[in-house]
């Protein structure tokens, strides 16, 4: 089990940078598509909200790949 | 300590944070469900579109917000304590929610109007941040071993009594403005629509006044008498890499899914019923009420049935659920408001053509036609269009809307399908407040779980209307393409907190 939870912390490192890639492709073809400033305001809002999400998704593929998941804290001296 | 605290005490706990929280989300909602209505109000008339959209950008700014006001007050509420910080969102909400009631027109005051509006409705957001953390924190913190999640699923269901409470609210103002239907409507839309806003201050002086009453958390208080407060509750929540990656488990393996399958089954059901079966306002909405009047109690049986059998399988059964039914549930909503081509007319049908002057000279005309089918579905379809002056010949663009009524036998088959959505709603939240609270230790308990909340609900849910429709325009061959985005979702989530989070339940959260 702790191995499959490694692996597939490398699914979630890479899926933080493949969401936002994607985010911010559809952000310019719906800018491109409709140039107004309406437009550019909601997409600007969800990229810059999504990528600092991206990035603890990220981030926590990289904890679970590095087995920091292996075994979760029973105590808040653990924490 | 929690073990010593009273019976009495406890349903005292629960009722005055219970009902604070609720009033916080009643403010909340009633902005968003009379949208259409504040742009009308607060933004230029001349390009409706725009003016939606802008009151479309200020719900979210409302939700983007939220986690802005989970790491302010989050941290306020753990160098200060509980009850000072959640008493504090309180007023806030209450003191926004009202000032939005009062703000003059954009008629009036110009530009000064969608600006107030927007800065009230952001303060909103912060409150509302700060408020969940607060009163779940609270309660959990008074609550006894074993019964933790029995005691906060009370605080779970304000989310959704709030959205009750709101729609109930509304409805009746509109409806009791005037005894001509119409005309109260037309009422309601000038000038009634404050009135829900108006209301909250008086809900707020009473909740104030009983919180005012309250203690300091139990634990808290005995962490700060033995100096033992969080100094910096932000860098130990976030900057300390042990208690980050608890935070980052509980957003992707339980907030991100609960989020989306909360707006799914309450927000997205009624923009659906409203916008793609193009349900009447009223039962819309009266739909929505009362199945929300029979699936609450699920988040207390929920919540409690966690204390004994775990939170984690609870939360995700729900989310599989979502991912597996959504299609069908929404399709069979769908199919039971189609036009019934294929059921004869039972009543006929009538026209009415009126012509409105324009202060340009030119008239707008407006058709109406109405539709008896043997089903028992009644369908009204309003046509306008504008016959100019200069060049009588022409015209406008037409602008077609239908409104459907349907029967007793469907309307009660709606009831059941959005019962069952809301349903999915009480497995995924009514245990997640203990969820939460279990895993943080108490010093900074407050700041580290109100993020999760926030970024869970208030992005990943909040988006969820929008998003949905979005895809929607984008490929409109496909009524039902709204809920790949929150079915994804839930799914990604479902898979993370299955593979990651724990089962266990926490037996003392006094560290």
């Amino acid at each position: 089990m702790d191995q499959l939870k490694r692996i597939a912390g490398i699914v979630w490192m890479v899926m933080g940078p493949v969401a936002l890639y994607y985010l911010i492709t559809m952000a310019l073809s719906e800018i491109a598509r409709k140039p107004l400033l309406d437009t550019k305001i909601q997409w600007g809002v969800f990229v810059g909200v999504f990528i600092p999400i991206a990035i603890g998704l990220t981030v926590f593929g990289w904890y679970a790949f590095k087995g920091e998941y292996d075994r979760l804290p029973e105590s808040s001296d653990e924490i | 300590m929690a073990e010593s605290t009273g019976t009495t005490n406890l349903r005292q706990v629960i009722w005055a944070s219970s009902l604070g929280t609720l009033i916080e989300w009643y403010d909340f909602y009633i902005f968003g469900s009379l949208a259409t209505v504040i742009a009308s109000q607060f933004f230029p008339k001349t390009d409706p579109t725009a003016a939606l959209l802008a009151t479309l950008a200020t719900f979210a700014a409302g939700f983007i917000v939220r986690p802005f006001g989970a790491l302010v007050f989050g941290r306020l509420g753990d160098l200060i304590g509980r009850k000072y910080t959640f008493l504090l969102t309180l007023v806030i909400m209450g003191g926004s929610t009202f000032a939005i009631g009062l703000v003059p027109s954009y008629t009036s005051i110009g530009f000064a109007a969608p600006i107030l509006v927007l800065v009230l409705r952001l303060l909103q957001g912060l409150a509302l941040g700060g408020e969940y953390g607060g009163a779940a924190t609270y309660v959990a913190e008074h609550a006894p071993p074993g019964k933790r999640g029995f005691y906060t699923a009370w605080i779970q269901t304000t989310a959704t009594l709030g959205l009750f409470v709101s729609l109930g609210v509304i409805l009746i103002t509109r409806h009791s403005l005037d005894s001509d239907p119409a005309a109260s409507i037309a009422k309601f839309n000038e000038w009634g629509w404050r009135i829900p806003f108006l209301v909250s201050i008086l809900l707020v002086i009473v909740s104030v006044y009983i919180r005012l009453k309250m203690q300091e958390s139990p634990l808290f208080a005995k962490l700060k008498s033995e100096g033992r407060t969080s100094t910096n509750p932000l860098k130990e929540s976030f900057g300390h890499r042990r208690n980050l990656k608890m935070v980052l488990l509980a957003l992707f393996g339980a907030t991100m899914g609960q989020g989306v399958v909360w707006y799914t089954g309450q927000f997205y059901a009624q923009s659906f019923l409203e916008n793609v079966c193009r349900l009447d306002f009223d039962q819309s909405r009266t739909i929505l009420i009362w199945a929300i009047l029979f699936a609450t109690p699920f988040f207390v049986v929920f919540g409690a049935w966690s204390d004994r059998v775990g939170r984690k399988w609870i939360m995700l059964g729900g989310m599989l659920l979502a991912v597996l039914t959504y299609r069908p549930l929404f399709g069979a909503m769908e199919s039971a408001t189609a036009l019934p081509d294929r059921w004869p007319m039972a009543g006929g049908s009538t026209s009415q053509e009126e012509t409105e002057p324009m202060p340009n000279g030119d008239q707008l005309r407006k058709r109406t036609d109405a539709f008896d089918f043997a089903n028992g579905m009644h369908v009204v379809g309003v046509t306008t269009d504008t016959l100019f002056q200069q060049q009588p010949d022409s015209r406008s663009k037409l602008t077609n809307t239908i409104t459907k009524t349907v029967p007793t036998g469907t309307y009660w088959k709606l009831v059941g399908i959005v019962f069952i959505l809301i349903l999915y709603v009480t497995m995924v939240y009514g245990p997640i407040a203990a969820f939460l609270v279990e895993l943080f230790p108490t010093k900074i308990r407050y700041t580290s779980m109100s993020l999760p909340y926030h970024i869970g609900n208030g992005v990943f849910g909040g988006l969820t209307p929008f998003i949905a429709t979005l895809l929607t325009t984008m490929y409109s061959a496909d009524k039902l393409v709204g809920l790949w985005y929150p079915i994804i979702i839930a799914f990604v989530c479902l898979l993370i907190g299955t593979l990651y989070v724990s089962n266990r339940i926490d037996p003392d959260v006094n560290d």
